[in-house]
């Protein structure tokens, strides 16, 4: 059955959560998106962009030293990190940003937790001549300080956000409030597959990129499909670009790797799909970490990309259908795989897709040589080299 | 008739705009909150709004958030607040409605909520980000305990969306006076009368208009032209500044100019 439905429900998952003010806004959308996704037009803008802006298509490299040493699968690295700005997260903005051009808006806003998307919105509206204002909690911005300065130099206005754990959750919040105060001339790009219909349809299909080339280039390499796709959960933005195209491949297993943090039974974590339960939250019914009253928790994950207590709605439907199937990767885990992956392969990974690297470790030498794994290598560590240093006690 | 129809109907009689008051349930504790809703009534209030407080107030803006905090921080718990409403039913029958974000019913179960808080003795409920769409749960479990289950209109609904909205509203329609987050305003949209009474045609319910009204002058502008006035964030800001007698004493006396100042502009309506 193709997902979603017509009114934006992964099973009973998704749909439009939000005030009556944005429900005019979000219909807009969706009329101009079902128009556009169809465009020849806007469709060879949208390539045009990717491969001569984003660089695409990136390589699906054989970490062969690294498969060598653990001894067991093949894996298989989706190099988003080398798109322009350095993550997955230019796919979407890209697209979004053709959107609301199409749509006549002259000013956009993004939430940010880790800032590659804040930084992805921004490169977009410099390219496409719009106004640009980023919300992003406090501590994020603590954390990230690199990426706030680089959206600054693109010369977008970056809101600092205090409210509630100053982190992803609390930016989304404020850039909902401000979109539904300037509704009528702004035009909101979510960052990942989460939110009121249409974001999580939209954002999948600007991010199905990754695993279409992913495949085609996984054929052409070993002449048949790979056994396993394994891909960083926060949002869950770079994981269903990669799931995407394998969908029908029934044969093809799917891993969504999400934080743990300090470890799921401390309670600090990041992990609502291997330990939350169902809510509503930002537009959408998903899994999130809540109390029993419904009061959302606080996530923890040393990745500010992966720090949110929900997840993006059709992850939650792949998690119940049994399609795909979701693990945790700790803080120290994925710190450990973000130095095994710079040692082996001379690749530094970003903190978010560390953790997907650490589930390939663990997962590849479980497996025969024969089998292969692909890993999307969502984004850079560049932006990360703060949080590492402080974590391995280095004064930079 | 439940208690929500008979109040406007016995306000829409004297010629007035019912007064609705805005305060989060537990602000800073519940006990407080009992004695707040006495007081109000007492000054002159119709119809309470109480807030239940969430973690994620995406449509508040800094006022009831900050309410909202301090509710939670008082560990005030959705079933918590169906208590107060029950030990508030001994000594008053003002329209008790409960507004907040969808998130706490849904877990709490939408079948077993509507149960127990018609049965505590609330009369409607109004949830911020359950539009239409997403209400049909709740509405059926709304309609089957007799409350009501009130939408909103705002400025960027269309005649398609008032239409929606007029086909299943219930108890009354609550119209958002501006885009934007709750909070007070310093001026009141020249436009807001014309497109006040433009919907209020559409309707067979009351329509109440809230979002940015901040005092006695505004609520007499927005009472010439509707059927009941929200007043909630410039309520709730004495909770930042008072505590305990002093804050009963202050919140009734805002209230009390309120409703002066209601009373006031539609007695010059009828007058001119």
């Amino acid at each position: 059955m193709t997902q979603p439905d017509h009114s934006g429900h992964f099973g009973p998952f998704g749909g439009r959560y939000v005030s009556e003010t944005l429900i005019p806004a979000l219909q807009e959308l969706e009329k101009a998106y079902e128009h556009f996704r169809n465009d020849k037009e806007f469709k060879e803008e949208f390539a045009y962009y990717l491969r001569q802006y984003v660089g695409r298509p990136n390589p699906l490299y054989y970490a062969e030293k690294l498969s060598k040493k653990l001894g067991g699968a093949k894996i298989y690295l989706k190099r988003e990190d080398l798109n322009h700005t350095g993550a997955h997260k230019v796919n979407n903005t890209i697209g979004q940003g053709l959107l609301a051009r199409r749509m006549g808006k002259k000013r956009v806003i993004a939430e940010t937790g880790a800032g590659q998307h804040g930084v992805a919105t921004a490169t977009v509206a410099a390219l496409f001549g719009m106004e640009c204002e980023v919300f992003m909690g406090e501590e994020d911005i603590r954390r990230q300080s690199l990426n706030v300065f680089r959206m600054k130099l693109l010369g977008a206005k970056v809101t600092p956000v205090t409210s509630g754990t100053a982190t992803l959750k609390d930016a989304m919040n404020e850039a909902l409030r401000h979109w539904v105060t300037y509704v009528e001339n702004t035009f909101y790009i979510i960052g990942t597959v989460a939110g009121p219909h249409p974001y999580p349809l939209m954002v999948r299909d600007f991010q199905s990129i990754i695993g279409e080339e992913a495949r085609a280039q996984h054929l052409e390499a070993e002449g048949r499909l790979p056994d396993y796709l394994v891909a960083a959960v926060g949002g869950g933005s770079n994981a269903i670009g990669l799931f995407h195209a394998f969908m029908n491949d029934a044969s093809v297993r799917m891993i969504g790797v999400e934080a743990a943090g300090f470890g799921i039974e401390t309670g600090k974590h990041a992990a609502p799909l291997c330990a939350g339960t169902v809510g509503v939250l930002h537009g959408n019914k998903t899994y999130l970490l809540q109390d029993q009253f419904g009061q959302i928790a606080h996530a923890h994950s040393i990745s500010a990309g992966l720090d949110y207590p929900g997840v993006g709605p059709e992850h939650a439907w792949l998690k119940d259908s049994g399609r795909a199937s979701y693990v945790s990767v700790t803080d120290d885990e994925a710190m450990d795989a973000f130095q095994t992956l710079t040692l082996e392969e001379g690749i530094i990974p970003a903190l978010e897709s560390s953790h997907a690297v650490a589930h390939a470790i663990r997962l590849a030498p479980t497996l025969g040589r024969e089998e292969t794994i692909v890993v999307c290598l969502s984004g850079r560590g560049d932006k990360d080299i703060h949080t590492v240093a402080e974590r391995m006690g280095v004064q930079l | 008739m439940g208690r929500i129809a008979d109040k406007f109907e016995e306000t829409g009689k004297r010629g007035e705009s019912a007064l609705v008051t805005f305060v989060t349930a537990g602000d800073p504790d519940l006990k407080t909150t009992a004695e707040v809703v006495l007081e109000l009534e007492r000054s002159g209030a119709d119809v309470i709004e109480l807030g239940v407080p969430f973690s994620d107030p995406m449509a508040d803006g800094p006022t009831i958030q900050l309410s909202s905090e301090r509710a939670l921080a008082g560990g005030t718990t959705l079933p918590a607040i169906l208590d107060l409403v029950r030990e508030l039913r001994s000594s008053t029958q003002i329209p008790i409605v409960l507004m907040g974000y969808y998130n706490p019913i849904f877990i709490y179960g939408a079948e077993r909520f509507a149960a127990d808080a018609a049965a505590a003795g609330v009369d409607g409920l109004l949830i911020v980000d359950l539009p239409p769409e997403e209400s049909a749960e709740l509405k059926e479990a709304t309609g089957r305990h007799g409350m009501d289950l009130i939408f909103l209109l705002t400025p960027t609904s269309d005649r398609s969306r008032i239409e929606t909205v007029s086909g299943l509203a219930s108890g009354f329609v609550y119209y958002v006076s501006v885009t934007g987050v709750t909070g007070a305003r310093s001026e009141i949209a020249d436009t807001l009368a014309g497109r006040v009474t433009q919907v209020k045609g559409e309707l067979s319910v009351p329509l109440v208009v809230g979002f940015g009204i901040s005092d006695p002058a505004q609520a007499g502008e927005v009472a010439k032209v509707s059927d009941g006035v929200v007043v909630g964030s410039a309520l709730v800001k004495h909770f930042e500044r008072y505590q305990g007698a002093e804050l009963l004493a202050q919140a009734g006396s805002f209230v009390k100019a309120l409703k002066e100042g209601m009373q006031n502009a539609r007695g010059a309506k009828s007058a001119s």
